[in-house]
């Protein structure tokens, strides 16, 4: 099917290989190829030919990317959406509940950073380090999932998440205490990725291949062990899958794409403080998933760009009512932090009662109201 | 010899608040089957909503106490019935995320509205100390104790003789029997979610008439994991005995660490260790029902 250019109106694959194609249609996959190279070489222009952006018809085009904002929030967008696929793998596909999300994702912050200051391995290698040290930390309090499941795994995790908040302070010869420690730009073939611009192309190229990958992992055997033990644990048991395996893997891949995400945090900041990765952001990366839609690693990425985004809707609409009469009081324009988080909370309410299946499926039926426009029939 | 003993008081003190919370925890577990997530934002909001009475209208307290009482029973069912209905039948996942965000939510509309910082409560008991056998204990933490007790009698007399807890206990049994035998099960979802944000409420004005009202009290709704499943989820006599084992234990691990280990924080984090170990060696608690699932 992967030949053809534009979708059918209805369902016409024959075999497995077609029924699990990432792209079902070649202008799809050429559309999303195009839009990446663009994105490429919107960003590298100004890297390459700095003064181009001054030239009279092209400083309008390249505006968005030299906003110091817009890039930071696509670069926020990159290591929230590599840990939030991870989450994803574990949440959407394996039906195992992480409260814990933030935490792995600290390790990977603060385990790059050591590898790095510490034994001076380059900054490109001790990422996917730090997402192994990650995900060994995730088998470990992953074990219990072996035993327990549902209810009483997402309250595990949720002890994770606290006992490794509290060890991100305890143990300073790995994080630096209460101080944080820091942490270098990363360098690849004599590149420093210093700027926004250099690290957002780095962020972005790591994005793609780990999205790559989660979305070839569930066209994989193990990928297709891990939906059956989410939609029926005991069938997928009798069937021959082993659950404990796949359910502590699950919790490992999930692990190391939240330290490969975390890692990128910490040297996007530059500094890594233990405060950075409390419950809330383990619900947030929760929420992010929920919104994208459970079980769909396209939905992980929509649901990043949304969280992403939320709190500058709000910070926009806080300002808006702030500049009217009756809003202009203190309790208005001090409440933006409290407003952010009501949102979140509100988003998640709202989606979970209103679009369970996430902005995915909104997608999806957009996709099949096109497919079939002017006639809905 | 003199600290630990205080420490045990104080462990036994705040273990049967625990355990009243873990009982309202329990509560609604146990009969409309969703784990409550923003169990300690209800009494951030009944100890908010307490304070604010008696300092706005200067009211005394038995009054303002009956208001917020009224106020958060109408809020325990305004949430059963907007936002958990549509969720019966989904998956644990969005029942578990949908309290949690409840939680952040109502959290952060509190904090926005009250404040972050500790307020001091109007004061209704005596705060001088009174001394047991030597050991120093305020009266509000020894009214605490006693309205814990009561609230536990109360769930106890509730839950045996009374026509809505037989109707309640028959709905935690099975649903579907129930509603074939005349028990409007909505009715007893609603009403377990007005029980548990009233008596929450409770023990929330009780721990701010001692340590004054802040956003720290929602996190008594996290320590309470430790305690119910350290009692079994859906048993209220393990909800009490947990609430009461995590009290003593933060207390004793306080006094270990202050005395012998100097590793700080243990106060908060020991709970957590010791739910864990118990998920792996014992995953139903000392009083759970274990589940056999058929396919």
């Amino acid at each position: 099917m992967a030949t053809m250019s534009l979708r059918p109106c209805g369902d016409f694959r024959t075999t497995y290989k077609q029924d699990t194609v990432i792209f079902d249609t070649r202008n799809s996959r050429w559309a999303m190829v195009l839009f990446l190279m663009a994105l490429y070489v919107m960003v590298l222009i100004p890297v390459l030919a700095p003064g181009v952006e001054e030239a009279p018809v092209l400083s309008s085009l390249f505006a968005p990317f030299y906003n110091a904002q817009y890039l930071s929030l696509a670069i926020q967008a990159c290591y929230w959406g590599i840990a939030a696929l991870g989450l994803n793998i574990l949440v959407g596909f394996t039906g195992q509940i992480s409260l814990g999300h933030a935490a792995f994702f600290g390790i990977g912050a603060f385990g790059s950073a050591y590898l790095n200051n510490t034994y001076g391995i380059p900054v490109v290698l001790s990422i996917p380090l730090a997402g192994l040290i990650a995900a060994a930390v995730g088998l470990l309090f992953g074990s219990p999932a072996a035993r327990i499941k549902g209810l009483y795994l997402a309250i595990a995790t949720l002890a994770a998440q606290f006992i490794i908040e509290d060890l991100f302070i305890r143990l300073d010869w790995f994080t630096g205490g209460s101080y944080g420690s820091l942490a270098n730009s990363i360098e690849l073939f004599g590149v420093t990725f210093d700027t926004d611009q250099k690290f957002f192309l780095f962020a972005l190229s790591l994005t793609i291949i780990l999205f790559v990958l989660a979305a070839n992992l569930m066209r994989s055997r193990d990928g297709r062990a891990f939906v059956a033990v989410r939609d029926h644990y005991l069938s997928a048991e009798v069937m021959g899958i082993n659950l404990t395996k796949y359910r502590i893997l699950s919790f490992g891949i999930s692990s190391f794409y939240a330290g490969i995400g975390g890692a990128l945090y910490g040297h996007y900041l530059g500094f890594v403080s233990a405060e950075g990765f409390t419950i809330l952001l383990s619900i947030q990366f929760l929420g992010i998933i929920i919104i994208g839609g459970l079980g769909s690693v396209m939905g992980a990425m929509l649901g990043t760009i949304f969280m992403v985004l939320l709190p500058e809707v709000m910070a926009g609409g806080v300002d808006i009512i702030a500049s009217t009469e009756w809003g202009n009081t203190p309790m208005i324009t001090n409440g933006l932090a409290y407003f952010k988080e009501m949102a979140i909370g509100a988003a998640i309410i709202l989606f979970l009662i209103f679009e369970p299946d996430g902005l995915a499926h909104r997608w999806r039926l957009i996709k099949a109201y096109w497919k079939l426009y002017p006639f809905s029939y | 010899m003199d600290l630990f003993f205080q420490l045990l008081i104080n462990g036994i003190i705040v273990g049967t608040l625990y355990g009243v919370v873990a009982m309202c925890f329990v509560l609604i577990y146990k009969s409309t089957q969703v784990v409550n997530f923003a169990q300690g934002e209800f009494l951030l909001i009944g100890a908010w909503i307490c304070w604010y009475i008696l300092v706005q209208f200067q009211i005394p307290f038995v009054f303002g106490f009956l208001i917020t009482l009224v106020f958060m029973a109408g809020l325990g069912i305004f949430i059963q019935m907007v936002v958990l209905r549509p969720m019966i039948g989904e998956p644990i996942i969005s029942v578990i995320m949908v309290t949690i965000g409840l939680s952040i939510f109502m959290r952060a509309l509190v904090n926005w509205l009250f404040g972050q910082n500790a307020v001091g409560f109007p004061e209704v008991f005596s705060t001088s100390s009174i001394n047991i056998g030597g050991l120093y204990v305020q009266p509000a933490y020894l009214m605490s104790f006693v309205i814990s007790i009561v609230i536990m009698a109360g769930f106890f007399y509730f839950f045996k003789y009374s026509r809505y807890g037989l109707a309640m206990r028959a709905t935690a049994f099975n649903q579907q029997v129930a509603q074939s035998l005349g028990i409007s099960v909505k009715q007893v979802f609603a009403m377990a979610w007005a029980i548990s944000a009233m008596v929450s409420a409770l023990a929330g004005v009780v721990v701010g008439m001692v340590n004054g009202v802040s956003s720290a009290l929602s996190f008594i709704g996290i320590k309470v994991f430790p305690a119910v499943i350290l009692g079994g989820l859906d048993s209220i006599i393990g909800a009490v005995v947990g609430g009461l084992i995590v009290g003593v234990l933060e207390n004793m691990a306080e006094y270990v660490d202050g005395q012998f280990l100097y590793w700080g924080n243990m106060l908060t984090i020991a709970p957590f260790w010791v739910l864990i170990i118990i998920l792996v060696i014992k995953p139903y608690g000392l009083f759970g029902t274990k589940d056999i699932e058929r396919v």
